[in-house]
């Protein structure tokens, strides 16, 4: 409804000459709803975008503490993952996972990582998703003492010892597994983590377009972030739901269209120093003694994992 | 910089010639119109002109991005249609830097270093020499402790310091300047313009546009004025320019209701200040 529409249910003020007063602005209640409403997922997008920035800003400050895992160089960080990812899917033991989450608990401690969001952005995320994966395997099981049963007309279900073990041991090893993730993320700037794919024989080419996107999505999430304020500063009345989504595309088109020109402005500005299409990269990376017995470490440990886990079982 | 890289051209020689430029964008949007000019290396010139008046297309076309749609354009001893075609570029860009108006688009790798060692690792320089290069590149312009943080986390004179390490660090003779410092703080304006001094110094060729007029007589010994007609209006000395009051009215560079007194620049050519920052005190 537009401030006009508004005007005609005798609720606005009308035209305001020098010195008169400004009467407010008055909704129903049901109008006020809808304009929170209205205002409610402009500010959910800003908050969404603000947060991704936040987010980034805040992983690339943790990468440069300086913490253990922080000093070691991103290629032995990416074999020491790899490895240790290897040994906590490989393992069948509920123990072996949770010593091994007690290892990273401490590994996260010298890297000098905040305890509480180490574990809260591990563990928020993984009991629904994985937890959605394995419920159907709790449940419907054959064979074996039920803990309790539930009778749902044919149907007889009910939770074994057994199968809460193995669902323990799937959220375990999800655990670790982000983890591990998570410490790498947190722990190696984003730049030196895309450098370290060549390690895995990576093309170059696809690591510059991710560095790329990468470097150029913080500056579209501010473009974003400005067509939301704006749009925020002038929501004066109520839009309908077609006005609100013909904004949307809108936007999302002067968006596409700006993207456009800066890559072609950014092509300019390679060629401009000289790109003919040779993809050039500068590493400094040089391995020290620490990082070799660190990542001789990590294997001698992902040996003992899988071979204790063995012996538990 | 310590290692100036040995000048390969003489002061004086006429190294930029343009007969009749014209250039439209998309072959619609003119650009540039009958633009007749020649520019001798070791000049330091300011590239004067209104919103829209031209000067970054014509920046694109002295680095050899752009061709021009008519007319003649030689240079360094090169038909820049050659260049922009893709010939000889990699030989061309070696001479001659650009940095972009907007340092974003300068700025795409995903550390300062990497942008700063770009150029130099596309000339296919030795490790060293592009890691010796970057590092007196990033201290010339007081950022070497941006070295390792990502564009996104910088401000705006950051990001404008760091796209001009990303040139310097190629050396090249010929530097070009779009806006270098548009909607900078008094003080990094200052350092840039103290950094243009320093490098005109040196006798490298120095094209900077701007529509700054302040800072006009501080870096130029010669100015040419594009007007709104997408022409050149005026090419003389700062001080001849920036007298003629009703030449930068007529191009959009002063107001008469926001200008009345014109007076700031002329002072400023009268008694030119010797910048005593210490950037650029290597260079």
């Amino acid at each position: 409804m537009s401030l006009e529409a508004e005007a005609d249910g005798g609720q606005v003020g009308g035209q305001v000459s020098r010195g008169q007063e400004v009467e407010p602005l008055t909704f129903s209640r049901r109008e006020r709803r809808q304009l929170r409403r209205q205002l409610g997922w402009v500010e959910q997008t800003l908050a969404g975008v603000t947060e991704a920035i936040e987010r980034a800003v805040f992983t690339e400050e943790h990468a440069r503490r300086p913490g253990w895992l922080q000093g070691l160089d991103p290629r032995i960080k990416i074999g020491m993952f790899m490895v240790t990812v290897l040994a906590a899917s490989l393992s069948h033991s509920l123990l072996v996972l949770l010593l091994l989450y007690g290892l990273l608990l401490l590994v996260a401690r010298a890297s000098l990582l905040p305890f509480d969001f180490f574990v809260r952005r591990v563990w928020l995320g993984i009991p629904f998703f994985a937890g959605v994966v394995i419920l159907p395997s709790i449940f419907f099981t054959s064979g074996g003492p039920r803990l309790f049963e539930l009778d749902l007309g044919p149907l007889h279900l009910g939770p074994t010892p057994a199968s809460l073990l193995g669902a323990a041991v799937f959220v375990m090893r999800v655990g670790d597994a982000v983890s591990l993730a998570v410490l790498l993320i947190l722990t190696t700037r984003w730049a030196d983590l895309l450098k370290s794919l060549q390690i895995l024989h990576v093309p170059q080419i696809f690591i510059l377009l991710l560095s790329m996107t990468y470097r150029y999505i913080f500056l579209f999430l501010h473009t974003v972030n400005g067509f939301f304020e704006a749009r925020k500063s002038r929501t004066v009345g109520f839009t309908s739901g077609g006005e609100q989504r013909a904004w949307i595309v809108t936007a999302l088109v002067t968006l596409m269209n700006r993207s456009f020109q800066m890559s072609n402005e950014v092509y300019a500005a390679m060629c401009a120093r000289g790109f003919t299409g040779t993809i050039r990269t500068y590493s400094d990376y040089r391995l020290r003694s620490g990082d070799v017995l660190a990542l001789l470490g990590a294997a001698l440990l992902a040996i003992g994992l899988f071979f204790l886990g063995r012996v538990l079982l | 910089m310590s290692e100036t890289q040995a000048s390969t051209l003489q002061p004086g020689t006429v190294i930029y010639r343009l007969r009749g430029v014209r250039y439209r964008y998309h072959g619609r949007h003119l650009a540039l119109d009958g633009i007749d000019l020649e520019i001798s290396h070791g000049e330091q010139i300011a590239l004067l002109g209104a919103n829209g008046s031209g000067k970054s297309t014509l920046l694109k076309l002295l680095d050899g991005l752009l061709a021009p749609e008519e007319g003649s354009m030689r240079a360094l001893g090169r038909d820049i249609k050659a260049v922009a075609a893709g010939q000889e570029t990699f030989t061309f860009h070696r001479q001659v830097g650009l940095v972009f108006q907007d340092p974003d688009v300068q700025l795409f790798s995903a550390t300062v270093f990497d942008d700063v060692a770009f150029g130099p690792l596309q000339l296919g320089l030795p490790r060293e020499e592009v890691k010796r290069r970057c590092q007196e590149a990033l201290e010339l312009m007081e950022i070497g402790q941006l070295a390792d943080r990502a564009p996104f986390e910088l401000s705006g004179g950051e990001k404008k310091r760091a796209a001009i390490a990303s040139v310097l660090s190629l050396q090249p003779e010929v530097i070009l300047l779009d806006e270098p410092t548009a909607s900078l703080d008094p003080r990094t304006k200052w350092v840039l313009v103290n950094l243009i001094r320093r490098l005109g110094e040196q006798g490298r060729t120095i094209v900077t546009a701007t529509h700054e007029l302040e800072i006009v007589p501080l870096i130029a010994q010669r100015v040419i004025v594009l007007g709104e007609e997408r022409r050149i209006l005026a090419d003389g000395q700062p001080g001849e320019i920036l007298r003629d009051r009703a030449l930068l009215v007529r191009a959009n560079l002063i107001h008469p209701q926001l200008h009345r007194s014109w007076s700031l620049t002329l002072e400023a050519e009268a008694e030119p200040q010797r910048p005593s920052d210490t950037a650029a005190s290597s260079l």
